[in-house]
């Protein structure tokens, strides 16, 4: 019993992370019909420069900052140099150049800081909390990965439903045509769609670091589970995708925690498999509206 | 002579023996000439080819992409090491290699041909990180993340004594890649390949004419694993061990660019895409030393190169170097292009950026009109 | 005043407009008709760049806007209703109908102003708008459009799907607007016998060019040309 509660309260911090992967994900599909293979990648470079941050001297807040400041700046340029070009070229396009920029990233990285996983510090205690006597397995730190993850999905929802810039992001995502006859800039808006996913993608990379490690491929079952998570909550809705991602999370903590680790990315992709053969527009996906 | 080009043309079989045996007598020589080193070269060339030759072939006749090769390489790995260690002859063990893959591939095929675009892609993705992790799952029958070892393939002695092991591990792999040259270009320029490409370029159209769209798709993909299969049965043999590290991610998105720098759906272009996965990192590493870069820089170099060029091919060449090779063709004889017909407009199309990097090729269509022609006179 | 200038425009080889050359000043009502294929759609979505066109030339207010980003067109005052009323069935009423004023800021029209109008829309405005019906949504994407106090309105086939009584509404609304507004209005139809009914002008596109610009009480009694190129 002990050992199910240690393994739901690892899930729920897991699938924080997860649900924050699978936002950046989310946030990029609805703007721009591409899933950012490349999303692993990108986290990577901006936590290694955290870490560089942080290694220099500088605090974790502000090694935390500067990530998801170059997260953001990441996104933007991303968008406007690589993808902008090939925004209404076939969906293949967009899969192989993502790859192929996720190729390019974890190569460079590699180049810069080498290939062997480093440390990286987390923000509280990695100690579990003491209750009667027994230790659980969620610290400090979880707790912090949980609130931090909560806030950004509040903020991005505020962002979304109560700002004119969310309005306007919005009705560029849906009707990119019609948006511009109302006078909306899209193309900013696909930028600022991206620099936002971006930001939220570094924001995992440095919550996850600890755990993972720092090295160019330490992300890469993250950014897998994270479209998993992403797939199973709809692809289309951020709500669903934190849902998934917590789902998700506490499903794959079971299968480490009952049948070992090894089995963690053979689950994801069996899970990933029964939700695109039941319902390929993902589990929690609202139905579609008539459109006439 | 005019007979022999008749009997040629009608023939779609004795023109593939006829290319199989000129190949196969061309490598023979060569391996004959080449070094040790450069005889691994070819070997590593040569089972490259078997898996690009099968995701060229899925790619440009059925249009869809696997990120997932890397893990039927795997399956085709182990199943040639668990035989190979349990006493069994290299020809069985490449034939269980295939039909292994075979096995594993179909039931990949159905769910694959149910996905489109990035669902796809992300589902073999999610295939090709999730399987190797097996190995870990039973290290007692898969050997955990060590893998397994196998003895080295030992020329036969009628060949002499002192036949080096890496010329007799060119003609194993070259022998593979040749069945696949064989099989594939049967395949592309039958009516079964016909009906892939129709499948490809309107599912809708080709669901109407009565094909079964599913199916065809399984078929592709099933046969693409298998060829995969082949090629990492043959990487386990020339390097004498089965592994979770050589079938990372990684592999599968090298196996990506090879393709695409290749040019998709063109057997040619396999070629093209083998020969830069074997040499790159070569080429690369000369560079690297005579400039002295560190050695993580010379390591990563390929990669970078290979993210390049996926980058590069779809901002600006979308259709890779076979496709390049093609519209220069089409270019310099204007005749030839011309009697593509229906080839040639694809062929202009395919070097305009952004069109999509599964390109009709004008030599298959060409010769599908030279296959089709005698029964319709 | 809205210019247009020898306008053509082409998809690849399918010419859709052809020389077209139109003046339409402030406060005026001209009815665009033709058949199906005429080019009508494409001539509006030129002049917003939502179609580049081969060659001519769009002054709006003195100003050659031809080569403009569309956002920068509606800068200038253009509004467009698309062909099919394009409404955002994802957003709500309301919200439909801020975005149409943004761009303007604080000199956009208070929505209270188009619920006059449409009191239709006050009722539903916190729904999304994939509920409304053809009515609603027409009359939803009209308002859109007032909301950022527009000088020259383009409506592609507003009828479209609408029962007689609500094309007779929409046509004295698109009258008044003129009238009252100043505005200068672009109005594509099949509906020709309503649309010129409160038109200053009516002009017959075929085949991408202009064949017939009268006053429009003739076009409508002249029943050779109605039957020649709209199929009366
Ligand atoms: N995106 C496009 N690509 C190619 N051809 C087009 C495109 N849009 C329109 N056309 C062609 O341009 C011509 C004019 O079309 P347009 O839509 O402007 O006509 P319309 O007068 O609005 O017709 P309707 O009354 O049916 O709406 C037609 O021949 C049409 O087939
Ligand atoms: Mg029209």
């Amino acid at each position: 019993m002990t050992k199910f509660i240690d393994l739901t309260l690892s899930g729920i911090s897991d699938g924080a992370i997860y649900a924050a992967v699978a936002l950046a994900l989310v946030l990029i599909w609805r703007s721009t019909r591409i899933v950012n293979f490349a999303q692993g990648a990108m986290l990577m470079i901006t936590t290694f420069i955290a870490s560089a941050v942080i290694n220099s001297g500088g605090s974790y807040v502000l090694g935390f900052a500067v990530a998801l400041a170059s997260g953001f700046v990441f996104g933007a340029v991303v968008e406007r140099v690589v993808v902008r070009p090939i925004e209404h070229a076939p969906p293949l396009n967009a899969v192989i150049l993502t790859l192929g920029l996720y190729t390019l990233l974890v190569a460079v990285a590699g180049m810069i800081w080498g290939n062997t996983p480093r440390s990286f510090p987390a923000a509280f205690s990695l100690r579990g909390y003491k209750v009667g006597g027994t230790t659980l397995l969620f610290t400090p730190n979880d707790t912090f990965i949980v609130l931090v993850v909560i806030a950004v999905a509040v903020a991005l929802a505020l962002l979304f439903r109560a700002t004119s810039v969310g309005l306007r992001m919005r009705a560029a995502a849906f009707a990119p045509e019609v948006a511009r006859l109302l006078g909306v800039r899209v193309g900013r808006m696909l930028t600022l769609g991206w620099a936002l996913a971006a930001m939220t993608g570094a924001l995992a990379g440095v919550l996850v670091a600890p755990s993972v490690f720092l090295g160019p491929n330490s992300f890469d079952p993250i950014l897998i589970i994270g479209f998993v998570a992403a797939v199973l909550g709809g692809l289309d809705s951020p709500p669903g995708a934190v849902v998934g991602g917590l789902v998700l999370g506490l499903a794959l903590s079971y299968v480490s925690g009952y049948e070992g680790s090894a089995l963690v990315p053979l689950a994801a992709l069996a899970i990933l498999v029964i939700v695109l053969m039941i319902r390929p527009t993902g589990l929690f996906s609202a139905t579609k509206e008539r459109r006439v | 002579m005019t007979a022999v080009r008749g009997a040629l043309r009608a023939s779609m079989l004795l023109r593939s023996v006829a290319l199989v045996v000129v190949v196969g007598v061309v490598l023979l020589l060569v391996t004959e000439s080449l070094s040790s080193y450069r005889n691994l070269q070819l070997a590593d060339g040569a089972y490259y080819f078997c898996v690009l030759a099968g995701l060229t072939v899925l790619a440009g006749s059925s249009g869809q992409i696997s990120l997932g090769h890397g893990a039927f390489m795997a399956v085709g790995a182990y199943t040639v090491a668990k035989l190979g260690n349990a006493g069994w002859a290299l020809l069985p063990e490449l034939v269980a290699a295939v039909v292994v893959t075979l096995v594993v591939g179909i039931p990949v095929g159905m769910a694959a041909s149910r996905l489109r675009g990035p669902y796809l892609a992300g589902a073999t993705l999610a295939f090709a990180v999730g399987l190797p992790a097996l190995a870990d799952k039973f290290p007692s029958f898969l050997g955990g993340e060590n893998g397994l070892s196998i003895n080295p393939p030992v020329p036969p002695s009628s060949l002499g004594a002192s036949f080096p092991l890496e010329r007799w591990e060119a003609w194993i792999a070259c022998a593979g890649a040749l069945v696949t040259l064989f099989v594939f270009y049967n395949v592309i320029h039958s009516s079964i390949g016909r009906s892939f490409r129709a499948v490809r370029d309107d599912e809708i159209a080709a669901s109407l004419v009565g094909l079964r769209v599913g199916r065809r798709q399984t078929l592709a993909f099933a046969l693409s694993a298998a060829a995969a299969g082949l090629g990492g049965g043959l990487l386990a043999v020339v390097t004498q061990l089965a592994q979770p590290g050589a079938f990372p991610l990684q592999l599968s998105l090298t196996l990506l660019a090879g393709v695409v720098i290749g040019g998709l759906g063109s057997l040619w272009g396999a070629v093209w895409g083998a020969a830069l996965l074997v040499l790159l990192p070569n080429w690369t590493n000369d560079i690297a030393n005579s400039f002295s870069l560190s050695t993580s820089v010379s390591h990563n170099l390929p990669i970078a190169v290979y993210g390049l060029v996926l980058i590069g091919a779809m901002l600006l060449w979308p259709s890779g170097i076979q496709g390049g090779v093609r519209a220069a063709v089409a270019a310099v004889r204007p005749r030839v292009a011309g009697r593509a017909g229906r080839g040639r407009p694809a062929a202009v199309s395919e070097a305009g950026a952004g069109e999509s990097p599964v390109p009709v090729s004008s030599d298959q269509a060409a010769s599908d009109e030279a296959a089709k022609a005698p029964s319709e006179r | 005043m809205l210019t247009i200038e020898e306008l053509t425009t082409d998809y690849g080889p399918v010419r859709a407009v052809d020389h077209v050359s139109l003046e339409v000043p402030d406060g005026s009502v001209t009815a665009v008709l033709g058949a199906n294929g005429a080019g009508k759609t494409t001539l509006l979505r030129t002049l917003t760049g939502l179609v580049r066109p081969s060659s001519g030339h769009v002054t709006l207010a003195g100003r050659d806007i031809t080569r403009l980003p569309v956002e920068e067109i509606v800068r200038l005052g253009m509004a467009h209703v698309p062909e099919g009323r394009g409404v955002i069935a994802e957003l709500t009423v309301q919200e439909n109908l801020r975005l149409g004023g943004m761009w303007r800021g604080r000199d956009a029209a208070p929505p209270a102003e188009i619920y006059e109008l449409f009191p239709r829309l006050e009722e539903r405005r916190t729904q999304p708008a994939s509920r409304l019906s053809g009515g609603e949504r027409q009359m939803l994407s009209i308002g859109r459009a007032l909301m950022g106090r527009p000088r020259v309105l383009l409506l592609d086939e507003p009828s479209l799907g609408l029962a007689p009584v609500l094309v007779a509404q929409i046509m004295s609304l698109v009258r008044k607007l003129a009238d009252t507004l100043g505005l200068t209005v672009l109005l594509v139809e099949q509906n020709a016998r309503s649309a010129l009914s409160i038109a200053s002008r009516g002009v017959v596109l075929n085949l991408g060019r202009v064949v017939a610009e009268q006053d429009p009480h003739k076009l409508a009694a002249d029943d050779r040309l109605l039957h020649a190129y709209l199929g009366f």
